[in-house]
């Protein structure tokens, strides 16, 4: 649904992308990352064709952002970085003149408008006016604005950004509901979210991608070895599991009333647990941990965007 | 086209939503009232059912009120980020401007309209000539249209509305002086010509004498549309920042 190709664009002496390239596929929900300024919010306004790429070029459903900017415009719904609202006007006028300049007839607007006011859960706030209303229900008003015309693509810059945890809560339920039939690309800084929401992350920093993949498969990636924590009551457990498979180094911790604390370091792809378990049962010693430790989002982040 | 109509019904709703649309009529009439009738040479001072002082102060009045209109066009949707919306609609970037200057234009043709129970007032008092009424305000809703794409050009280049507004004040002064004696009478002869061509003010009285030349209509339309034109190439120029 979104082809990326060698994106490049500067403001002035600043880089905000350098040849970025990626693909959508229709229905996925994909979770950009990046420190800010990294080029999301470029990435996103280039794709919802406000801004020009100075170089490279991207293609919505089909179409060129270039060259057919009106068609592209049509299949995307766009919530932009902190909600821009006419803050004067009423919230049903507001999405009564959105739906009409998106081309949807009279006719056609009521149902619309009831459509998204319910998804939105809108009902109580529409003939207040915009300025009048809390940030969620503002960054709510900016979505039913999104979706007015059914868009098959949204594009969500910072959706959540500037809420609290309840209304959080609420818009990730909303973007997962609607995860379900449409293309999504959304940008955030919270990371548990993406793990919730996206089945796809797209890392950005200093302008170019730096990592692709699922949540958990980058988390995974990082290395090909994993921490091992096992703690058993036994004697000279460190020597007899440095011969179990797959079981790189052992690390005593500490011995503590026949308790002994170890570190494992093991090849991430091996069936270690299993292994252990079967020798200490085998030695008639009693395992009371175990816990494998995998790198976490979060990690995979501040490693990919902390470096230069 | 219906994409311009209904960029301008917004626009509109939010001149009446706001205190804008009331304050720029109360003040229009007030001050063309207010100079019409005690200006020194004013209306009873001169003692002839005419209204040929409101029309001479009809283009300075204009000269003022309508940067006040346009300066927030622009400027107020770059200072709250909704032109990201706007130019992320489905739309040409000339049916916005279109849109935006249809609305000021709306409201403008307006004020012009509830200043004619200005001129029944006159006709009761003597046998008022309604040549150079109708023409002077045809003449004036062509001058102010012409203030109002000069203005919106200048309020898409800024996101200050101070700023828009002293630029277009300055810009329109120069407009309406380009061909005035002073100014003629010191311009290289070649140049006069085209000078006097140049002024908004020149057209405007040739109007406001109640005669329509199709060169008149034709220069403020022309002067319309470049600067409508302008405008929608700014817009698009601002992509490639």
């Amino acid at each position: 649904m979104i082809r990326v190709q060698g994106l490049t664009k500067h403001y002035g002496p600043v880089v905000a992308l350098e040849g970025v390239s990626f693909e959508i596929g229709r229905g996925e929900v994909v979770g950009f990352l990046g420190p800010n300024g990294a080029g999301k919010t470029t990435t996103m306004k280039i794709l919802t064709g406000y801004l020009h790429p100075d170089r490279g070029g991207a293609e919505v459903a089909g179409h060129s952002v270039l060259r057919e900017p009106l068609s592209v415009k049509r299949q995307i719904g766009y919530l932009p970085e902190s909600t821009p609202l006419y803050a004067e006007m009423r919230v049903d006028h507001y999405l009564d003149f959105a739906g009409a300049v998106r081309g949807i007839a009279a006719a056609g607007r009521k149902g619309a408008l009831d459509r998204v006011v319910g998804a939105c859960a809108l009902e109580g706030v529409m003939k207040k006016q915009v300025g009048e209303l809390s940030r969620g229900y503002r960054q709510r008003v900016g979505l039913a604005q999104a979706l007015l015309h059914d868009p098959p693509i949204l594009i969500l810059d910072e959706p959540t950004s500037g809420l609290d945890p309840n209304q959080i809560v609420e818009i990730r339920g909303l973007i997962a509901r609607l995860g379900r039939e449409k293309t999504i690309l959304l940008s955030t800084h919270i990371l548990p979210e993406v793990r919730e929401t996206c089945r796809r992350v797209l890392i950005i920093h200093r302008g170019r991608i730096v990592a692709d993949g699922t949540p958990d498969s980058l988390a995974a990636g990082q290395r090909d070895e994993t921490t091992l924590y096992v703690t058993v009551r036994g004697a000279g457990a460190a020597g007899v599991l440095s011969g179990v498979p797959g079981v790189r180094r052992v690390e005593p911790l500490g011995t503590e009333d026949g308790r002994e604390r170890l570190r494992l370091r093991v090849a991430s792809d091996a069936p270690v647990e299993e292994a252990v378990f079967d020798a200490a049962v085998a030695r008639g010693w009693k395992v009371l941990e175990m816990r494998r430790e995998t790198a976490t989002l979060e990690d995979v982040f501040r490693r990919l965007t902390t470096e230069s | 086209m219906a994409r311009s109509l209904v960029l301008a019904r917004r626009e509109l709703r939010a001149y009446f939503d706001s205190p804008i649309a009331y304050i720029f009529l109360v003040v229009f009439l007030a001050l063309s009232s207010y100079f019409f009738f005690f200006q020194i040479q004013g209306f009873f001072l001169v003692g002839q059912a005419t209204m040929r002082i409101y029309f001479e102060i009809l283009p300075y009045l204009l000269l003022f009120v309508v940067p006040a209109l346009t300066m927030r066009l622009w400027a107020e949707e770059r200072r709250a980020g909704t032109e990201e919306l706007l130019l992320t609609f489905p739309v040409r970037p000339f049916e916005i401007v279109a849109g935006k200057f249809l609305a000021a234009f709306a409201l403008v043709a307006l004020t012009l309209l509830l200043s004619l129970p200005l001129a029944f007032q006159v006709a009761a008092l003597g046998p008022l000539d309604w040549g150079p009424v109708v023409g002077g305000l045809l003449g004036g809703a062509l001058l102010g249209a012409s203030y109002l794409a000069f203005g919106m050009f200048v309020s898409s280049l800024t996101r200050n509305q101070i700023v828009a507004f002293i630029l277009t004040l300055v810009g329109l002064l120069f407009f309406v002086s380009v061909g005035s004696t002073p100014v003629l009478a010191r311009a290289p002869a070649g140049l006069a010509p085209f000078l006097e061509a140049l002024d908004l003010e020149t057209h405007f009285k040739a109007i406001a004498r109640g005669v329509l030349d199709l060169r008149d209509l034709f220069f403020y339309l022309t002067f319309i549309g470049f600067f409508l034109y302008l405008n929608a190439a700014a817009l698009a120029w601002r992509r490639w920042r």
